[in-house]
């Protein structure tokens, strides 16, 4: 018995050490695994987003104002000159496209960025096919064409307006804007 | 005495400016936008805007030049309304092909030929002398000038130019590309204009953008639009008189032309997606332009007469930054359909491409030179942006500038200069450097950035 009270003791604090180190990106990854796990479920995904946070942080409201909520993040950023999605923003991409197939009265507007660095015009056209990446990652994910704008703002809206990769990395993005929930 | 060789009706003529019925009276179908364009005027003050020149790089051995004050002839107490020779010892000087002699070491100042004493000008190694006088004359002003070569003793070039009080600037800088063409075997470029958008971003973060059009020396800027939106990709209409570009005044980008003199203009593209790089064909009647309506960048041709629209490029790449060839039968364009934004040529006949550029990861936004004979560009190397230059015929490539900013290049229309914007401590600033690299100039806001520059053609307006 005791032997085996022991082992519980040991074992329990390292079964936490394991856990957090396979999730080591903290609780705001965790709704996300769930929607991954079950992308095309309908309804309860959502509630499932919203729900388990709630529990945890407190936050309360709307899922799309839950700061603790993967809906919160609204910003997929790039590499230079490329317009590939990062494995790292397929999980809050993903959160949107559960949210608004499951809202289809709900509509957003994708605008495309770039940093300054290179010609305007091309990089309007950069900011477009970052916009459109993230639009085929969300209608894949069976978001409605009519759901999605897409527009392009090349260099011309920068978040930072520094001229080094500091500023230039939150500038290479795309944004998602709500336009009706 | 002087020998008045011409005499130019007045500086406010067109001296060059084409005559284009047909792009003048575009009728069909045309919103013009008069009101809003109107409402858009204001805002910025001069002073804003003004743009200051500094010399960064000038050539060695550039050709000694006087140019003495020029007298007066006005009532006496009184003084000319503009210092003409300080004018154009300043175009001169900023060419950077002419070293002006200063003021202070004249041994004399002759203000007409009679005056002059070569061996004056030859102890002090002067080559060339410009000496010249300002008469009033009604409500005008006669500007005579006299341009000699000091060693032989001989007047080369000599005229009388009437003028107003408020073209005296202009009328100075068409003196100065007289005595550049007869000295160089070129034309000058300095009676002509750049275009080119500002921003001024205040405390609480909001952005004011300008559309601005000033005299190529930077004096003289005017705000032909004025918009919280961004602006870009200004063109030249082939006449000077218009200009098209981009505006995102509605939260999208949109196509416009607008008269400069009036303000009026015209919406010529809002398709859904991209409406950019507008550029004028060369006979002023097409635009080449950018849209995405049919899922991604691709290049058209607008008739701006029949207002039909022809796709040029139908590639899943990235198709932008269209430029006329000078004879209008070929485009030279932007596009990454090999995997990095390169040059390509397409004939508008058969919508061919033909890939043009092969050094380096990174070649954009060409501009032709009017010759047609190079092209500068945008060229990426190593994480840093610098104008480059090729020669047409196969010719290899030559970087220019060495900044790591380095955009938006814009040959003069005598083709001796490219504009080009560039950072400079912070800021966005317009920068010149002549074709072989070897003089440099900034033109620098003396508040925001400056941006965006497109050198006008040759038109004698103003």
């Amino acid at each position: 018995m005791n032997v085996v009270k022991k082992l519980l003791i040991v074992s329990v604090p390292l079964f936490i050490l394991a856990g957090c180190a396979s999730t080591p990106e903290t609780t705001m990854d965790e709704p996300a695994m769930q929607e991954e796990a079950a992308p095309a479920a309908v309804e309860q995904p959502v509630a499932a987003v919203a729900t388990p946070v709630e529990a945890s942080t407190g936050f309360s409201g709307h899922p799309l104002d839950d700061p603790s909520n993967l809906l919160s993040e609204r910003v997929v950023y790039f590499d230079f000159d490329k317009s590939d999605i990062k494995s790292e923003f397929r999980d809050i991409i993903a959160a949107h496209a559960t949210y608004l197939s499951n809202h289809p009265s709900a509509s957003i507007t994708l605008e495309g960025h770039c940093d300054e660095r290179g010609s305007r015009e091309y990089n309007m056209g950069l900011g477009e096919r970052r916009a459109n990446a993230v639009s085929k990652f969300l209608m894949l994910q069976g978001v409605a064409a009519r759901q999605i704008e897409v527009v392009s703002y090349g260099e011309e809206r920068p978040a930072a307006f520094g001229h080094d990769e500091s500023s230039w990395q939150l500038n290479r993005r795309a944004e998602i804007l709500y336009k009706s929930r | 005495m002087f020998a008045v060789v011409l005499n130019f009706i007045s500086p406010l003529c067109k001296l060059g400016a084409i005559a284009d019925d047909e792009v003048c009276s575009l009728k069909i179908r045309l919103l013009w936008f008069v009101a809003a364009g109107l409402l858009w005027l204001s805002g910025l003050t001069l002073a804003q805007a003004a743009l200051t020149i500094e010399i960064t790089q000038g050539v060695e051995g550039a050709m000694p030049v006087a140019v003495v004050p020029f007298g007066w002839q006005g009532p006496p107490g009184s003084k000319a309304p503009e210092d003409v020779a300080a004018v154009i010892t300043a175009d001169l000087q900023r060419s950077g092909r002419f070293s002006p002699l200063p003021v202070s070491d004249m041994l004399s100042r002759p203000t007409e030929g009679a005056q002059v004493n070569f061996r004056d000008w030859r102890l002090l190694n002067v080559e060339n002398l410009v000496v010249g006088r300002v008469v009033p004359s009604g409500d005008s002003y006669i500007v005579q000038f006299q341009l000699f070569d000091v060693f032989r003793a001989a007047p080369l070039i000599g005229y009388s130019i009437r003028s107003t009080a408020s073209g005296l600037r202009l009328t100075a800088h068409q003196i100065s590309d007289l005595i550049y063409e007869t000295l160089m075997g070129e034309p000058g470029a300095f009676a002509t204009r750049i275009a080119y958008v500002t921003e001024i971003r205040s405390r609480d973060g909001a952005r004011q953008f300008s559309l601005q059009v000033a005299d190529a020396d930077g004096h003289n800027p005017q705000p032909v639009l004025n918009s919280a939106q961004p602006l870009l990709s200004p063109s030249w209409s082939p006449d000077g008189k218009r200009l098209a570009y981009v505006s995102f005044e509605s939260q999208r980008p949109a196509i416009y032309i607008q008269d400069i003199e009036s303000g009026r203009r015209e919406l010529v593209t809002s398709y859904p997606g991209l409406n950019g790089a507008p550029v004028w064909s060369p006979d002023g009647k097409r635009l080449a332009l950018v849209l995405s309506r049919s899922g991604n960048a691709d290049i058209y041709v607008l008739d701006l007469e029949r207002r039909n629209l022809q796709q040029i490029t139908r590639d899943y790449a990235i198709d932008t930054e269209p430029v006329w060839y000078p004879d209008g039968t070929a485009l030279i364009f932007t596009s990454d359909r090999g995997g990095t934004p390169q040059l390509y040529r397409v004939l508008l006949a058969d919508g061919r491409a033909k890939r043009l550029t092969f050094e380096g990861r990174y070649n954009t936004r060409a501009s032709f030179s009017p010759d047609g004979k190079r092209i500068a560009m945008v060229h990426g190397d190593q994480g840093e942006f610098h104008i480059a230059v090729m020669e047409m015929d196969g010719g290899a490539m030559q970087v220019l500038t060495d900044s790591r900013l380095d955009e938006s290049p814009s040959f003069a229309p005598n083709g001796s200069m490219i504009i080009y914007a560039t950072e400079d401590k912070g800021r966005g600033v317009l920068s010149a450097v002549s074709v072989d690299g070897r003089v440099k100039q900034r033109l620098a806001l003396q508040i925001g950035d400056a941006r965006e520059p497109a050198w006008s053609p040759y038109t004698g307006t103003q």
